[in-house]
C-alpha cells in the first residue's frame, strides 16, 4: 500500500529534517508509529497523505507516486483514497454530526455522494454508537463521541488508507481503549490500511507492526 | 456551488447573533441614504407641485414660509391675519379671483378650512359622495379626513373647543357633513371644508342665540333700550346651525373687517398677476403678496443643502461601518484558521474555502440588500407623511 524510498523532507524555515531510507507498509496492515515529540511522526503522516511534498525521494501510495502529482491532483487523491483522523477531532462546530461526517463530500468536487453513501453513514454511526446523535452539534457531545464522529468522517469515503494522528490523545483511559477498538473494527470492516501515530505504549498490542521513529535513523533536530 | 452555499448558510445560522448584528448594521447603512434620497425626492416633488399650482398668495406681513405652510399645507398657524375687505378689494380690481382662507379650528385633529366655492374649482376638487356646501354649518370633507373621522354625508362632526378653561374661547360647533371629496393626494384630502362664514362662527365672530324679542326670552332680558337689548348669561347659545335657527345666526360689525388667514389670488393672466403683486410690494402696505413656489424653492434649497450634509455624514458612517464589517470578516477568518486548515488537510482546495467564506459575505450582503430595499419601499409609502409631520413640527 505504501512504499517510501530515499525520502528527504525539510521545513522551509525550520531546521527540522526528516530522512527515511525505505519504508513499506502492506495493504490492510495496521501499523503504529511511536517516537518522541519532534521526531517527525506527524510530518511522516502528512507526507504519506500528500499534504506535504517531499524534497527528494519517492512516496508511493496505492501505486501512485505522490511526489510527481500537482497540488490539485494530490488533493483529489487524498480526498478519495485517504481518511484522516486528528488528535483534536477537528470537527466543525457549526455543523451537526451528520454534516460533519459528510464534510469531505461538501468540500471537494472530486467526491460525489452515491446511493450507497447514506446507508454507509447510517451503518457506521450505528456501529460507533452515535446514530442517535446525528442531529447534535459537537459541543453537545462527549470527547469520546466527538472522536467517533471524526473516525466516521475519515471512513465515509471508503478510503484505502487511514492515517490517524494520536486519535486517542485527548481521551481518558477507558475511552482510549473503546475508541481504538472501534477504529480497528471499522478499519477491519472496510478492509483499509491503518497508520496510527501514538505516544501511548498501552495501545500497541493490537497492531501488526510498530515503527519507532528513532529506529528509522533519519530524523535530525537542530 | 450548492455545497458551498449550504456550508455558508450553516455557519451563519449557527452564529445567528453575529449574523443578525452584521445584517442590521449593513441594512441601516444602506437604507438611510437610500430612503432619505427617495423620500425627499418624492416629497419635494409633491410639495413643490402644490406651491407651483398656487399662483399668488396674500397674507398679513410676516414669515412667508409660515404663510405658505399654513395656507397651502394646513400646517401651523399664521402669525397675523388680514381682513376680508382685501378679498373685496382684489375683486374690485378685476385682476384676479380672490379665494378666502380661514383655518381656525380642528375636527378630530383635521384642519377646518373656511373658504368659498371658488376654492374647489381652483383646486379641481370634485365631490365623490353627497353634494357641495350650500349653507353655513355644512361641511365637505376631504377623502382622508372622512376616512379617519369615520363619517359619511348625513352624519355630523363637532369642532374642538379651544380650551376647557378659557371662558372667552369659542365653543364647539356641530357641523353637518354634506359631502366627501375625491382623493387627490394633496393636503386637501385631510381637510374639513366649510363656508368662510361658518369658520367665523366657529371662531366666535358670528353667533346664534334665541330671539330676545320673543316673550319667552323675557326672563333673560336685563334691559331694553330701543333696539338695544341687554341679556344675562343664561341666554341660550346655539351650537348647531339648522334650518330653524339659521336666521338667528348673525355677525356684529363690518364683514370687511373680519379676519382671514390668507387669500389665494388667481389672476386672469400673467400680466394681471404681476400687476396685482406690484400693488402689494410697497413697504407700507398691510398685506404681503407672495409666490408660493418661490418660497418653497427657498425652503427646498435649504432642505437639499442639509440633505447633502446628512448624506455626507451617512456616507462617512457607512464607510466606517463597512470597514468594521470587513475587519469582522478578516478576524473571523483568522479565528477559523484551524477549521480552514482541517478542510485543506482533508482535501478542500483553497479556492473552494475562499468561495465558502465569500458565500457567507454574499449571503449577509444579499439579505441586507433585501431588508434595505423593503424598508426603503415602506419609507416611500410613509416617508411623505413623515416629512409632512417634520415640516409641521418645525413650523
Amino acid at each position: 500500500m505504501i512504499s517510501i524510498k530515499h525520502l528527504e523532507f525539510r521545513y522551509p524555515r525550520g531546521g527540522f529534517r526528516l530522512r527515511l531510507a525505505a519504508l513499506d507498509i502492506a495493504e490492510r496492515e495496521r501499523v503504529a508509529v511511536v517516537g518522541a515529540s519532534g521526531s517527525g511522526k506527524t510530518t511522516l503522516l502528512e507526507l504519506i497523505a500528500g499534504i506535504r511534498r517531499p524534497g527528494a525521494g519517492v512516496i508511493e501510495v496505492a501505486g501512485q507516486d505522490l511526489a510527481v502529482l500537482t497540488d490539485r491532483q494530490r488533493r483529489g487523491f487524498r480526498v478519495r483514497r485517504v481518511g484522516l483522523i486528528f488528535q483534536a477531532f477537528e470537527l466543525l462546530d457549526y455543523l451537526n454530526v451528520r454534516d460533519n461526517i459528510m464534510l469531505p463530500y461538501r468540500i471537494s468536487p472530486d467526491l460525489e455522494a452515491t446511493d450507497a453513501t447514506a446507508p454507509r453513514l447510517e451503518q457506521m454511526t450505528r456501529d460507533m454508537g452515535i446514530i442517535e446523535r446525528l442531529e447534535r452539534f459537537p459541543h453537545e457531545l462527549s470527547q469520546g463521541e466527538r472522536q467517533r464522529v471524526a473516525i466516521c468522517r475519515a471512513l465515509i469515503t471508503a478510503p484505502d488508507l487511514i492515517l490517524a494522528d494520536e486519535p486517542t490523545g485527548n481521551l481518558d483511559p477507558d475511552n482510549k481503549q473503546r475508541v481504538l477498538k472501534l477504529l480497528l473494527d471499522q478499519v477491519e470492516r472496510h478492509a483499509a490500511t491503518l497508520v496510527m501515530v501514538t505516544h501511548d505504549h498501552d495501545l500497541l498490542a493490537p497492531f501488526d507492526r510498530v515503527l519507532d521513529m528513532r529506529a528509522l535513523h533519519g530524523v535530525t533536530n537542530p | 456551488m450548492t455545497d458551498i452555499l449550504y456550508l455558508a448558510w450553516r455557519y451563519l445560522l449557527f452564529n445567528r447573533w453575529k449574523t443578525a448584528v452584521l445584517i442590521t448594521a449593513i441594512t441601516v447603512t444602506m437604507f438611510l441614504p437610500l430612503a432619505l434620497e427617495l423620500v425627499l425626492e418624492r416629497s419635494t416633488e409633491r410639495l413643490r407641485a402644490r406651491a407651483a399650482a398656487t399662483p399668488l398668495l396674500l397674507g398679513a406681513p410676516g414669515s412667508p414660509l409660515e404663510l405658505v405652510l399654513s395656507s397651502l399645507y394646513f400646517n401651523g398657524e399664521v402669525p397675523a391675519t388680514l381682513s376680508y375687505g382685501t378679498v373685496q378689494a382684489i375683486g374690485d380690481t378685476g385682476l384676479a379671483t380672490a379665494i378666502p382662507l380661514q383655518i381656525g379650528s380642528r375636527v378630530g385633529g383635521k384642519p377646518v378650512v373656511g373658504t368659498s366655492p371658488d376654492y374647489f374649482s381652483f383646486r379641481e376638487l370634485t365631490v365623490a359622495r353627497g353634494r357641495p356646501i350650500a349653507l353655513p354649518g355644512e361641511a365637505l370633507l376631504g377623502a382622508a379626513a372622512a376616512r379617519t373621522l369615520e363619517v359619511s354625508p348625513g352624519e355630523s362632526v363637532v369642532t374642538e373647543s379651544e380650551t376647557v378653561f378659557d371662558v372667552t374661547g369659542s365653543y364647539p360647533l356641530k357641523l353637518h357633513v354634506v359631502g366627501v371629496l375625491n382623493a387627490n393626494g394633496t393636503p386637501d384630502d385631510e381637510a374639513v371644508f366649510v363656508d368662510v362664514r361658518t369658520a367665523w362662527i366657529i371662531d366666535g365672530i358670528g353667533h346664534g342665540h334665541e330671539d330676545l324679542s320673543r316673550p319667552e326670552a323675557a326672563a333673560n332680558v336685563l334691559q331694553r333700550d330701543g333696539e338695544n337689548i341687554v341679556a344675562n348669561a343664561a341666554v341660550i347659545q346655539y351650537r348647531e346651525i339648522t334650518s330653524t335657527n339659521l336666521r338667528d345666526f348673525h355677525f356684529h360689525g363690518d364683514i370687511s373687517d373680519f379676519p382671514l388667514d390668507a387669500i389665494i389670488a388667481v389672476p386672469a393672466d400673467d400680466k394681471s398677476g404681476v400687476l396685482l403683486e406690484g400693488r402689494y410690494q410697497a413697504p407700507t402696505t398691510s398685506v404681503q403678496a407672495i409666490r408660493p413656489v418661490v418660497v418653497m424653492d427657498e425652503l427646498l434649497a435649504t432642505v437639499f443643502t442639509v440633505r447633502q450634509y446628512v448624506l455626507a455624514a451617512v456616507g462617512l458612517v457607512g464607510v466606517a461601518t463597512f470597514a468594521t464589517i470587513a475587519l469582522v470578516f478578516v478576524l473571523s477568518a483568522r479565528l477559523r484558521r484551524g477549521e480552514i486548515d482541517t478542510m485543506k488537510r482533508i482535501g478542500a482546495a483553497p479556492g473552494r474555502i475562499g468561495a465558502m467564506l465569500g458565500a457567507e459575505i454574499a449571503l449577509v450582503l444579499a439579505t441586507s440588500v433585501v431588508f434595505a430595499g423593503t424598508l426603503t419601499w415602506f419609507a416611500t409609502l410613509w416617508g411623505e407623511s413623515l416629512l409632512h409631520w417634520m415640516l409641521s413640527a418645525g413650523a
